[in-house]
């Protein structure tokens, strides 16, 4: 078994509804990404999983000099940013792929798969 | 042995691809399978040249592979414990035995085209993998530096490797689509060798036979899908042509083809496989351009074509496919149907102003139409869009006789 990140990409700036364009939108995408979430665990695939705040409440901490040296803000600036994420178990890429295309179509973001090189 | 080394060459290349797979296989990492194979080579091309062929090669070469293998992983387990842990790992891995099909070779195929590579990087990994051209070879193929083909191959088998993709036939559900995406990257290292994209070799016989083989092969692996028949039909029937598509350097277009100096064996072979799909019943884009393939090579002469039948399957066609590049060719057809008057108006609707063959199709229908000037025109941007040395002869040609 790999561990896989599957990271949901979204808009950097959210709007009054999270990213999504209505209210109503958006509770649709919470209720499927609620239901993903529960056959992950079902099915022996969960790890962890949460959404992120957005990307402007982020702090970068460099800690290579004497004193620690903080900015605010995300390390990347850009438009779009990691908005929230699962890290999941499972036995290939293909069934991580297609893990992660019942999850973008839940929540309605695009994912990125990528696999761990190893755990701590 | 006679032939000494090439003859061991030309043996190790053609048991390349099966080599690997059952080494994959075995091994869990492509990486090691390569190098085993190589020191395998190393041992039959000091072998062999003296002592003779042994009477089954590729067995011979499987043993020294595995031996050279598991010598090497032994030895590396003492030296490194943390490479040790990675083979261990993989050696946990279970195989997948199940499957629809049990041939090494096919799994190896269905890795080398995963949907999660790059496209150019498919194609890099079944010619190198399946194929057994070298990475000079491969990049002299695609006309691009040999130092980034190999970081291509690398990339690609890194990825593999650490993102796991599956050693195994995909399920019946994926089949359908994961074997296009195989079909795909050989029709295109069968494209490319029939119509080079480069300004050297206008032809590629190498790719277009290396295409042909590995479909043969993947023909043998699901003799039941028609759309892998269909594929080796189209080949077949183009590469039956080859000889007659060049002629002093000039491409020559299908109408002004010697069709004496057709070859025969081929056609035969490519008009059967187009006669096993039709009752399967399942037509696909493959089958349908073998059948278009099917009507040209069954006309004595080009005036002899059935158009309306060629028509009707670019009408099928399109309905599984409606690009405007399957329009394009059906427009060519209906020139000879509907005269080019008609054929003109349906290719000028289309957005192929950066395709060559947008451009020659327009500058021949023009030239027909009596239209000069704007057939001039069309043939300069037909050649300034192609880099194939043959395709711009004849466009020159054909330019040059506008008057």
């Amino acid at each position: 078994m790999t561990h896989y990140l599957l990271a949901v990409h979204g808009p950097a700036e959210r709007g009054e509804f999270g990213g999504y364009s209505s209210r109503e939108e958006m509770e649709e995408a919470f209720a499927a990404t609620g239901a993903f979430n529960d056959r992950l665990r079902a099915d022996g695939y969960w790890v962890f999983a949460g959404g992120l705040a957005p990307a402007s409440t982020a702090t970068v901490v460099d800690g290579l000099g004497e004193a620690p040296v903080l900015t605010d803000g995300p390390y990347l600036e850009a438009k779009e940013a990691l908005g929230g994420f699962w890290v999941i178990d499972a036995p290939d890429l293909d069934v991580a792929l297609k893990l992660a295309a019942e999850g973008s179509k839940a929540c309605g973001g695009k994912v990125e798969v990528r696999p761990f090189e190893g755990l701590a | 042995m006679r032939g000494g080394t090439a003859a061991v060459e030309r043996v190790f290349r053609e048991e390349y691809g099966r080599l690997i797979a059952s080494l994959v296989r075995r091994f869990g990492d492509i990486d090691i399978a390569e190098e085993a194979a190589g020191e395998a080579l190393v041992a039959a091309l000091e072998k062999w040249p003296e002592s003779g062929a042994p009477p089954n090669p590729g067995g011979w070469l499987t043993t020294t592979a595995v031996r050279r293998a598991i010598d090497r992983i032994r030895r590396e387990k003492q030296r490194d414990a943390k490479h040790r842990a990675a083979i261990m790992y993989d050696h946990d891995m279970p195989r997948e035995p199940t499957g629809l099909v049990e041939d090494d070779r096919l799994r190896l195929m269905f890795i080398c085209c995963h949907p999660a590579l790059a496209p150019e990087a498919r194609i890099a990994l079944t010619l190198r993998l399946l194929g057994g051209l070298t990475v000079p070879e491969i990049a002299q193929a695609f006309l691009v530096p040999e130092t980034t083909m190999a970081q291509r191959i690398t990339r690609a088998k890194r990825k593999i490797a650490s993102a796991r993709v599956p050693y195994r036939v995909p399920e019946a559900a994926d089949l359908p689509l994961r074997l296009s995406g195989v079909l795909a990257v050989l029709f295109l290292i069968f494209n490319e060798g029939y119509l080079a994209t480069g300004d050297s070799e206008p032809v590629r016989a190498e790719l277009t036979g290396e295409a042909i083989r590995l479909t043969r092969i993947l023909r043998q692996l699901l003799p039941g899908e028609p759309e892998v028949a269909g594929l080796l039909g189209l080949f077949v029937l183009t590469e039956a042509r080859r000889a007659a598509r060049v002629r002093s350097g000039q491409l020559v277009p299908l109408r002004e083809q010697d069709r004496a100096s057709w070859n025969r064996a081929l056609i035969a072979e490519g008009h059967d496989l187009v006669r096993e799909c039709l009752p399967i019943n399942r037509p696909g884009r493959y089958q349908i351009l073998a059948a278009i393939s099917a009507v040209h090579t069954d006309a004595p002469s080009a005036p002899d074509t059935d158009w309306s039948q060629v028509v009707a399957l670019y009408d099928q066609l399109t309905v599984i496919d409606p690009s405007p590049i399957v329009a394009l060719n059906r427009a060519v057809a209906v020139a000879e149907l509907d005269g080019p008057e008609v054929a003109l108006a349906l290719i000028d609707r289309l957005p192929l102003e950066g395709y060559h063959a947008w451009h020659a199709a327009r500058a021949d229908l023009l030239r027909r139409l009596g239209r000069t000037a704007e057939a001039r025109q069309a043939y300069d941007a037909a050649i300034a869009a192609t880099r194939n040395t043959a395709e711009r002869a004849y466009l020159g040609r054909k330019r040059g006789e506008l008057g």
